[in-house]
């Protein structure tokens, strides 16, 4: 059922490279329509959700460019975190959640048959409001989805920790302590663990659900320095309460209401010369 | 007001729930020391004391025994019953005493009343001697004789004791011929003569594979013949040495130093020395075989019986149990039907224990057993291998019985885990598989262990089902020893639990065995707390692992 999984890592991200290339031959033409030169990581087609009888999105279109960090901001229950889970289809788990439209990712239709599930989430990785350590040590909370993936060499797992740990701005705090309980570390640090955990298997996305709500401010600092770091090298779709984080962090944002997409700019765009009423109401904090 | 006041504040609510736990820890206080006094009093060596005594009918005689009881009685009652006595008391104390002697004497447990105590004494060389048959001696050490000639010895008593050791070393001895030698031949030749069968069922009409067989058996019962005369001659050695032993009366008798298990002197013993025979006493009970129908000895077949039962019975309820957990909590469907298989799980939990113990009966023993036997051992029929009670089929029934205790607590273990771990192992690209048996499991695994110690303490203490699929009064022999396959599954056993009712309900001598059924309970909860520590011990180890999480 999953025979890609089983290769290893050099040659998947071969693969990847190449959907690479057919999702950049397919941008070529959207990015003629919106004038803009970015290209396009994830793109959203009318797509309405219904968790049963309640519809949760509204035909939402949307494109998000590859390489920047897009933000959600929105009310409370406006659908923000749902469609965030529609682009590694965690909403499977909800029973009784119907998705229609179509979700590209990488180029791939992501509701296709052909696309394999844990493979998807293995490129687009995710990072949860509360920080969610395995119980288990640092080492093997970063080493979990190698170790899915099957890789066992040591020596490859080492590095690939210690990769992903300083690329999450990790390692000098915990250098030391690889094989301690993941448990003990502050909130903070867990948050970044976490993130070093999903940049671990590599994946072309990161979708972060309010990663700073349950952190201090200082926390919340070093986790907004990092993903201005990660932008670098991973498309970023990031989910948030605080106007100000999206202001500060994100290249573009989409205000959401309700379930519909109400405007989707450039970040400066949006926050300071709003089209839509609704957005501005909420951004000079009217509402919401 | 200040009632009001008082009511307002909580306090009598507090004080309702304090008391509570007091009465609580008094009770289990109480039923642990009631248990540990009454039973360590049987292994503590009492005093023996002489009696110079008119009974009731007024006529003098002298009695020796030991303490066991003391209590008052009205004076109306005693004479109703037509004691002769005299006093003015109103209240009159009677002494129970333990006499032994049930050769002898027509009691070996006998009322004595105080006022008509003449005189008290407590002889030194008084000696309690532990005999293989009926019972207990109480009296004096007269004299020894070998061969019908007698013993001139300084030191009669030493002399005696290094007589027992001798013969406990010839008794060990016999033991191991018969039970390992004899049992081996015996073993052997039971499965000679199934093989006969076997052979004559399947109608071989060859004659080599019969006089194989004969061969063998001419061979082993020629092996027989020479540990037979081996038994006998030790049997003779055993017989050699005689014991004079005197009554309280003076009647004297002549007992085999072959009977003498263990003799004592309570009035002549240090303190320490007391301890020793103390330690002594108990180590017996917990690793002898009970002797004299389970009245006298030790309990060990018991206490192995319970155990290994309760293993077994761990083995098959802990992945059984967990793994329908699973199935029931992460892949079935949450609708109506697993609602309805969860409370019938639920309810089966509460259904009286006997009901089990005749599906047992009625489904593995005489359904699968009965099949299994028509299958595999038709050649024993119709004497029954597996279509009889046995270990194999106890377990089975225990297990059936903890089972719902072990789902519900898997499921509950299950519940428990936090949706966002889950999620996070999803995240990273883990099937469902892959995040149950790597994050879950380990994580639900303090919650599943707690399933298996209740199910452990429930299976340890359970004794009505067992009547019925296996348990006896008396097994005679264990259900692991030297023969291959090694554990005998299909043996019958003795358990701790059946053997405190056979003891206390259905022994022949009521009053002998009323301390042994405070020591055999006294074990059965000691068991019971070793199985449960064990259990508690892994579960506490794995909360450790995973401490952080529990929110």
């Amino acid at each position: 059922m999953n025979q890609e999984r089983e290769l290893p890592l050099h040659t998947s991200a071969a693969a990847d490279t190449a959907a690479d290339d057919n999702a950049q031959i397919e941008l070529q033409v959207e990015s003629q329509q919106e004038s803009e030169q970015d290209v396009v990581a994830v793109t959203v087609r009318d797509l309405n959700l219904h968790y049963g009888k309640v519809q949760a999105l509204r035909d939402i279109n949307l494109d998000i460019p590859e390489k920047q960090v897009t933000a959600f901001i929105g009310p409370s229950g406006c659908g923000k975190s749902t469609l965030l889970r529609c682009f590694n289809r965690l909403n499977d788990l909800i029973p009784n959640c119907v998705i229609q439209g179509e979700i590209t990712v990488n180029g791939r239709n992501v509701h296709d048959a052909s696309v394999d599930v844990a493979e998807l989430r293995r490129s687009v990785g995710m990072v949860f409001q509360k920080p969610n350590p395995f119980p288990k040590s640092i080492f093997e909370n970063v080493a979990y989805g190698l170790r899915i993936q099957g890789i066992k060499r040591k020596q490859q797992l080492d590095r690939a920790v210690e990769s992903a740990l300083k690329g999450a701005a990790l390692w000098e705090e915990v250098k030391d302590r690889l094989n301690e309980s993941a448990l003990g570390l502050s909130g903070g640090q867990q948050q970044r663990l976490v993130i070093a955990r999903a940049i671990a298997v590599q994946p072309k996305v990161i979708l972060l659900d309010e990663p700073c709500s349950a952190l201090d401010p200082i926390s919340t600092l070093k986790v907004e320095e990092l993903i201005n770091e990660l932008k670098a090298q991973f498309t970023i779709i990031i989910v948030t309460h605080n106007m100000q984080q999206a202001a500060r962090v994100s290249d573009k944002t989409a205000f959401m209401y309700l379930g519909e997409m109400v405007e989707y700019d450039n970040t400066d765009q949006v926050f300071t010369n709003p089209r839509n009423k609704r957005t501005e109401d909420y951004i000079t904090g009217r509402y919401g | 007001m200040i009632m009001r006041q008082w009511i307002k504040s909580g306090a009598p609510w507090i004080w309702l729930n304090a008391a509570a736990v007091a009465i609580l820890i008094l009770l289990v206080g109480g039923l642990v020391s009631m248990l540990v006094a009454r039973g360590f009093a049987h292994f503590w060596p009492t005093p023996v004391d002489r009696y110079v005594y008119d009974d009731r009918s007024n006529e003098r005689m002298t009695l020796m025994g030991q303490v066991r009881d003391r209590e008052t009685i009205s004076l109306a009652r005693l004479q109703e019953s037509g004691a002769a006595i005299e006093s003015d008391a109103n209240e009159i104390e009677r002494i129970l005493l333990k006499i032994g002697n049930r050769d002898l004497e027509d009691q070996d447990f006998r009322w004595i009343l105080t006022p008509n105590i003449r005189q008290q004494t407590r002889p030194l060389s008084a000696v309690v001697v532990e005999r293989a048959e009926w019972g207990v001696f109480i009296g004096y050490v007269r004299g020894l004789r070998r061969d019908g000639q007698l013993l001139q010895s300084s030191d009669v008593w030493e002399e005696f004791q290094a007589g027992i050791e001798q013969t406990a070393g010839l008794r060990a001895n016999i033991r191991e011929i018969e039970r390992d030698q004899v049992g081996k031949i015996n073993h052997r030749m039971e499965q000679l003569r199934l093989q006969e069968r076997r052979l004559l069922l399947d109608e071989v009409s060859a004659t080599e594979p019969f006089s194989e067989i004969e061969l063998e058996r001419n061979a082993l019962e020629a092996e027989y013949l020479k540990y037979e005369a081996r038994l006998a001659s030790l049997y003779e050695q055993s017989q050699k040495d005689t014991v004079i032993l005197e009554t309280a009366e003076g009647e004297q008798v002549q007992l085999s130093m072959a009977d003498v298990v263990k003799a004592w002197r309570p009035n002549d013993m240090s303190f320490s020395h007391k301890v020793m025979h103390f330690f002594g006493a108990f180590w017996a009970f917990v690793s002898e075989e009970p002797r004299e129908a389970n009245t006298e000895g030790g309990i060990f077949p018991a206490i192995f019986g319970t155990v290994l039962m309760v293993f077994i019975m761990t083995v098959v309820v802990f992945p059984f149990g967990v793994i329908a957990g699973i199935y029931l909590r992460e892949y079935a469907k949450q609708g109506l039907l697993t609602r309805t298989i969860r409370i019938a799980v639920s309810n089966l939990a509460g259904v009286p224990s006997i009901v089990y113990g005749v599906f047992g009966l009625g489904f593995f023993i005489y359904a699968v057993g009965g099949t299994i036997d028509e299958l595999f051992y038709e050649e024993a029929l119709p004497m029954p291998t597996f279509g009889t009670g046995g270990l194999f089929w106890a377990s089975l029934t225990l297990a059936l019985l903890t089972l719902p205790v072990v789902i519900i607590s898997t499921e509950e273990g299950l519940s428990r885990i936090p949706s966002s771990l889950r999620q996070g192992s999803l995240a990273l690209g883990a099937t469902r598989w892959e995040t149950l048996w790597r994050t879950v499991l380990p994580v639900a695994s303090p919650g599943i262990m707690t399933g298996l110690i209740l199910a452990v303490a429930r299976a340890a203490g359970e004794v009505a089902p067992l009547m019925l699929v296996g348990v006896v009064k008396l097994a005679p022999s264990l259900p692991v020893d030297g023969q291959f396959p090694f554990l005998h599954l299909e043996r019958k056993f003795m358990h701790l639990g059946f053997h405190i009712y056979d003891v206390g309900f259905q022994s022949p001598n009521v009053e002998a065995a009323r301390p042994l059924v405070y020591a055999t309970a006294m074990l059965l909860v000691l068991v019971t707390l070793l199985l449960n520590a064990a259990a508690i011990r892994l579960r506490n180890r794995l909360r450790e692992r995973y401490k952080g999480l529990e929110t």
